[in-house]
């Protein structure tokens, strides 16, 4: 009784999160410059980080550009490869998570934009909080891809992972899993746009019960 | 204590039969069409024979089980909306008298608090209500032990007929017209099942705890804030498709129908939850969470309705106010 089920995102626009080199990296508010931490003493262990790579569609293009975060010290975590979706500039957006020290950390940013690597957006803090929300209704008639390119234009928000299910076929109620990536405390405002998004549009919701699940 | 027991559901009926065992005696009875009066303590057993075969609990007017000698008046009519008639009139009845209320109608502390504070403060007897949240949960007393200025929050599932139905059909991969179906089978659901699945009654228990908080927290009676129905944000679990709990389930989740209560904002809504986390109750199971300032998070979990199940938090109110 299970009808088409497919993972993978659909229609997430790439160049719409893509302003983030100018963030800097730092914390609002905690009044932290880049580089070194102020208090110096030790240095700090590695951390999780995020880079947005644009690739060309061509073979071991994937492989040239995971070899300079290997080369430099970065210890890969996932690769999440958005094939059949293309940048503005008809590239493959590709997103990688590496651990890192932030001193290696820059040193790779370097390394893979000598190596010919568009680097579109690098940085440890630009989507710092995952949120799970499902969503249910009807969600193809309703235009899946314009539902996620949506989320994906509020600034608070990017949709890292899609899976739906339609087990009536594509014309009755469906639902979806989206996995949210939010920036640092801003997890409200992009539950609030998922939820006016999906209001517009006769969709339901249902949001994750969040800062209870520690 | 004398019990003068109005209302003859499957919660009043259970007040009468226990009531003897936790030192307490009946003297009246009322159902919505009669009522019986008896001074020195009614017999039980004869008046529930008598409810269950001909329908009344005895020969006297419903007004006559008011007007008797009682010290606590035990309110278990149906919740109503809006006015919350006739059970605010039966509790003003007994107030005026000085009597004590206890209710397991949730009408009066959901739709008027301030009013019933009001008339409390106004008369020698007290008001209690913690068969109205969570059944056999002590959910007020434990919120009114830790003091409601030191609670930030109180959320957790809080209609058993919801949670049965979303269990169910996570647990089957069924959908929700056929758990429906089979909870009515099971007197789990009533024919309408709106008031539970639509979320109408967890708000309104939510209500009544942002009340306990808000009312609780304040230095006097103005200057509490009073909550309603209208002020609670609501949404069921009607229509939720089988593949949104078997996605929650891909990803080590569950959906519940949560309520929130802060003393500044009422929400019930299915919301995404780890899937063996604590808040996940199953089937008519009810949980509720306490977040205090600093008694850390407490849980207490149990079984949110039933008859001698919420005539329990019912005889438990009635022996806190000996």
């Amino acid at each position: 009784m299970s009808g088409p089920e497919f993972e993978g995102t659909d229609g997430v626009d790439p160049d719409l999160v893509s302003e983030g080199d100018d963030r800097g990296g730092s914390r609002e508010g905690d009044g932290n410059a880049d580089g070194p931490s102020p208090d110096g003493g030790h240095s700090p262990g590695p951390s999780t980080h995020t880079v947005r790579l644009e690739l060309v569609d061509e073979p071991g293009q994937l492989l040239a550009a995971l070899q300079p975060i290997a080369n430099n010290g970065g210890n890969l975590l996932s690769i999440y490869h958005e094939r059949g979706n293309k940048t503005p500039r008809g590239r493959i957006p590709v997103e990688v998570d590496f651990e890192a020290t932030e001193e290696r950390f820059d040193g790779i940013v370097e390394a893979l934009r000598e190596a010919g690597v568009n680097v579109m957006q690098a940085g440890t803090e630009e989507y710092a909080e995952e949120l799970t929300i499902v969503v249910f209704g009807h969600l193809i008639d309703t235009d899946l891809s314009d539902t996620l390119r949506r989320i994906e234009g509020c600034a608070s928000a990017s949709v890292a992972d899609v899976s739906l299910a339609a087990p009536q076929g594509t014309e009755d109620v469906s639902s979806a899993r989206l996995r949210v990536e939010a920036r640092a405390g801003e997890t409200t405002d992009a539950l609030a746009a998922v939820r006016s998004i999906a209001e517009e549009k006769g969709l339901r919701v249902v949001e994750p019960l969040t800062g209870v699940e520690a | 204590m004398k019990l003068a027991v109005v209302g003859a559901g499957a919660v009043g009926r259970s007040v009468v039969e226990l009531a003897g065992e936790y030192g307490h005696e009946v003297v009246a009875v009322a159902d919505s069409q009669s009522a019986i009066v008896e001074p020195e303590g009614v017999d039980a057993e004869a008046v529930l024979t008598r409810k269950a075969e001909i329908g009344v609990v005895g020969d006297d007017d419903p007004d006559d089980a008011l007007a008797a000698d009682y010290d606590v008046l035990v309110e278990a009519t149906p919740t109503t909306l809006g006015d919350a008639e006739p059970g605010f009139t039966h509790l003003k009845a007994a107030l005026e008298r000085d009597r004590h209320v206890v209710l397991a109608n949730k009408g009066p502390v959901a739709e008027r608090f301030g009013d019933v504070r009001a008339l409390e403060a106004d008369s020698a007897g007290d008001v209690r209500f913690e068969a109205t949240v969570g059944g056999a949960i002590p959910a007020i007393s434990t919120v009114e032990d830790v003091e409601p200025g030191h609670v930030t929050a109180i959320r957790g599932v809080l209609n058993g007929t919801a949670n049965f139905i979303l269990t169910r059909m996570a647990a089957e991969g069924l959908d929700y017209d056929h758990v429906l179906a089979e909870a009515q089978d099971l007197g789990v659901a009533e024919a309408d099942p709106s008031f539970d699945v639509e979320g109408t009654d967890a708000a309104l228990k939510c209500v009544i705890l942002s009340n306990v908080l808000s009312f609780g927290a304040a230095d006097d009676l103005e200057s509490a804030r009073e909550f309603t129905l209208a002020d609670a944000e609501v949404a069921g679990i009607r229509d939720i498709p089988g593949s949104a709990l078997r996605l929650a389930a891909e990803d080590g989740r569950t959906v519940r129908l949560i309520g929130e209560a802060t003393g500044e904002t009422v929400r019930v809504a299915p919301r995404l939850i780890p899937e063996n986390g604590t808040l996940a109750v199953n089937g008519t199971q009810n949980i509720v969470q306490i977040e205090t300032t600093h008694a850390g998070r407490l849980n207490i979990s149990g079984r949110g309705a039933g008859g001698p199940e919420t005539a329990s938090a019912v005889l438990g109110d009635v022996g806190r106010l000996e």
